[in-house]
């Protein structure tokens, strides 16, 4: 799993039906001091994340599936949860 | 999943039996700034994009679940035509 940041969201009405109702989500992977680490990626969102918030993604296609309740969908990114903070003792 | 721009598409007479009738486009993925970024990739399409559109695509085994229960060989997939994003 990655920290992320929210950037944007994204609409498309043509899409697999296993995404029909799905919250598509532009996020910015992080790195610990929060600077942007690598290209920005589209997740579905199985939290109610927000533009801004800071998320922890998973990029795998059968953990993002389950983060929507949809078995079987082509998907390979989604938000799990939505950070308080990151404790780095 | 990654955005991308559809460039173009690839004809193949000799192929995978289970890749008959796939459509295989050529995707340049964007970033949201709409600027190309990273190689052009050849996806397999599952909703009917056509060249010029935006579109976000899937890696890896997922690219073939659109095809189920055909086990499509393909590493990227289309899976959505952008009508339009928004940067908060």
């Amino acid at each position: 799993m990655l920290l992320a940041r929210v950037t944007g969201t994204l609409v498309a009405t043509q899409k697999n039906s296993k995404l029909e109702g799905a919250k598509l989500l532009l996020v910015q992977p992080l790195t610990l001091e929060d600077t942007p680490r690598g290209p920005e990626l589209l997740a579905v969102d199985g939290v109610g994340a927000g533009v801004h918030e800071k998320v922890l993604i998973v990029l795998e296609g059968r953990a993002a599936s389950d983060a929507i309740g949809q078995k079987g969908a082509p998907v390979d990114a989604a938000i799990v949860g939505i950070v308080d903070e990151v404790d780095l003792p | 999943m990654q955005l991308g721009r559809v460039i173009g598409n690839v004809v193949l007479t000799l192929k995978n039996d289970t890749l008959q009738g796939v459509p295989l486009l050529l995707v340049q993925p964007l970033s949201s700034s709409r600027e190309p970024i990273g190689r052009v990739i050849v996806a397999a399409d599952s909703v009917g994009a056509g060249v010029g559109e935006e579109v976000f695509f899937v890696r890896g085994k997922e690219a073939s679940f659109p095809f189920h229960p055909t086990e499509v060989p393909a590493d990227a997939g289309i899976v959505g035509i952008v009508d339009h994003w928004h940067i908060g």
